[in-house]
């Protein structure tokens, strides 16, 4: 057995297995096929000031080996989550992450303030990459000014354990990384998915309501290690990786990029034990490689 | 913790009922929890890249005492065609139970259970499990020709059977909604059920509120994941966009927006 516990900043986790913001409700659903204590950490489908309808459907389309998703942020709003949500999974025994999002940067801010009065919510991921909104979204997370003044004015406010979620739908994702680490982020996430396309070439249409989504799932799994590689040689904070991890080698390949843990994230719909399956081949893999501990893999990529 | 699980079943059976509807039974690893119409199964699609989800069917029998689940499948795309091509002895995962299912008729109340193409099976399951005498129940079931419809006839003990075909090749000539149980005494039932092309059921749905009967319906909308984390398969309620996948498929045509 190794020492799976590893740290991101103040968070400190039991194992580097989380779950991907969106993919996993607000963990009482997940927690309805396995105790949901046994995770590393859980990040909550994305949060806006106010209630939010979601775009049209349809709003996903399948693709070779991943999916398109057009959902738009539903969600019910931040107050209705404290009222009405928060008190029935304070108690897991997880850290639970606020997973962040605005139109404006004064969205962003008084709904971080929000989330900073909860006890049981030791970290926020500041979304910056949502590209099914028309506002705000994806917009602050495409350019270094943007990211930059949406974390430096969220930073100011918060005094919990900041991470930021990039978009890879960038030119040089390390580039964004670097600026918001410069503006005090604590760690960054990535990557959110993909700006992708599906059409019905009979009806000569979109399958998307949207016409464009997000693009998730293994067939983008290649790009995001990439990505991940590149940022984490670019910044010191700790990196959280996702995108397409199906199992526990695909995570494995992310820590030995540089990834201090990572989100499971569009493998839940496939199958919603897979984040267990991989708490344990990661275990077996140090076992194999003779480490007593996550925390040596960690970039530990031999190049 | 909760109560729903991923299983590998085991094929029993794949019997092939006509050209494209398929009957699976499948044996569970675990003592199956109840299950009733309505509720349906997430099914992995093995072995192919292209097929990356599973894919939704409505629950067809339950059989407690073998721990036997059944679907019907349906060809509708290359994920179905691929669950056809299963054989005895294969294992296949299924995330369960999922959804809400149609609420139970009263007692000596008379209900109509509409079903076309996908939707059949779910409305079969409903008459045998309704509590209601056969005489209380009247089964429609529409397709587009007789070589579409499949052999029912053992459900003659739970309702009378009734058909159409487009073509006119069984049954009343037309849609469900041309057969005489709509448009004569419609009014005479207590509750219309029905499950199939969202066309049928919206015209189905339209004759039951004209009708001023109660009338559940259940959707099909794409889905991701089944247990209410995509966000995918919403629905315009009353109650705003809700999930079909947990807070249906059933609903209540008085929830829906469906202009109608």
């Amino acid at each position: 057995m190794a020492d799976l516990r590893i740290d991101i900043h103040d968070l400190q986790l039991k194992n580097p297995v989380m779950l991907a913001s969106g993919t996993c409700g607000y963990a009482e659903e997940i927690n309805e096929f396995f105790d949901v204590s046994e995770l590393g950490g859980i990040f909550l489908k994305g949060l806006t000031l106010h209630n939010r309808d979601g775009n049209l459907y349809p709003r996903m389309a399948e693709t070779p080996s991943g999916m398109l998703n057009a959902v738009g942020l539903q969600n019910k709003g931040i107050d209705y989550f404290i009222n009405n949500i928060y008190p029935r999974i304070k108690h897991y025994n997880t850290p639970l992450i606020i997973n962040v999002n605005g139109s404006t940067v004064e969205d962003y801010i008084e709904l971080t303030e929000k989330v900073n009065e909860l006890d049981k919510i030791p970290a926020i991921e500041l979304n910056i990459s949502c590209p099914n909104v028309k506002e705000g979204g994806m917009a602050f997370g495409i350019t270094c000014p943007g990211a930059e003044a949406v974390t430096r004015e969220v930073r100011r406010v918060y005094d919990k354990t900041l991470i930021v979620k990039l978009s890879p739908n960038v030119t040089d994702v390390s580039e964004i990384a670097k600026a918001v680490e410069g503006q005090g982020a604590d760690s960054v996430s990535l990557v959110n998915t993909f700006v992708g396309m599906a059409i019905d070439a009979e009806k000569r249409k979109p399958l998307l309501s949207t016409i464009t989504g997000g693009l998730s799932g293994p067939a983008i799994k290649p790009i995001a290690l990439r990505m991940v590689w590149q940022v984490a040689k670019a910044v010191k904070i700790p990196v959280v990786a996702m995108g397409g991890i199906m199992n526990a080698t695909d995570a494995v390949e992310f820590i030995l990029a540089g990834a201090t843990a990572v989100q499971v994230g569009t493998a839940l719909f496939k199958n919603p034990l897979i984040p267990l399956q991989i708490i344990e081949g990661l275990n077996g893999y140090l076992d194999r490689h003779r480490m007593d501990s996550v925390k040596e893999l960690v970039g530990s990529l031999q190049v | 913790m909760g109560n729903k699980t991923v299983s590998d079943f085991i094929v029993t059976e794949n019997i092939k009922l006509n050209d494209t509807n398929y009957l699976l039974r499948l044996k569970a690893p675990d003592p199956l929890p109840i299950i009733r119409p309505g509720q349906f199964v997430n099914i992995e699609v093995k072995n192919t890249s292209e097929i990356f989800l599973r894919r939704p069917f409505s629950v067809f029998e339950m059989d407690y005492d073998k721990n036997i689940l059944s679907v019907i499948i349906k060809i509708l795309g290359r994920g179905s065609k691929k669950l056809t091509e299963v054989i005895a002895g294969d294992t296949i995962s299924l995330i369960y139970p999922l959804g809400r299912h149609f609420t139970y008729p009263g007692k000596g109340e008379r209900i109509l259970a509409v079903g076309g193409g996908s939707g059949l099976a779910p409305m079969l399951f409903l008459a045998k499990e309704s509590g209601l005498p056969a005489e209380n129940v009247d089964l429609l079931i529409g397709a587009r020709s007789a070589s579409d419809h499949i052999d029912v006839n053992a459900y003659s003990q739970y309702g009378s059977l009734n058909f159409t075909s487009e073509d006119g090749t069984l049954g009343t000539k037309g849609f469900v909604t041309h057969h005489p149980l709509f448009t004569d005494n419609l009014k005479n039932y207590d509750k219309v059920y029905a499950c199939g092309p969202e066309g049928m059921m919206k015209a189905v749905a339209r004759e039951a509120r004209k009708a001023g009967v109660n009338c559940e319906v259940s959707l099909e909308n794409l889905m991701a994941c089944g247990f209410g984390v995509c966000l995918c398969c919403i629905e315009p309620t009353v109650k705003g966009n809700l999930c079909v996948c947990t807070e249906g498929p059933v609903f209540n045509i008085n929830e829906l927006k469906w202009q109608i």
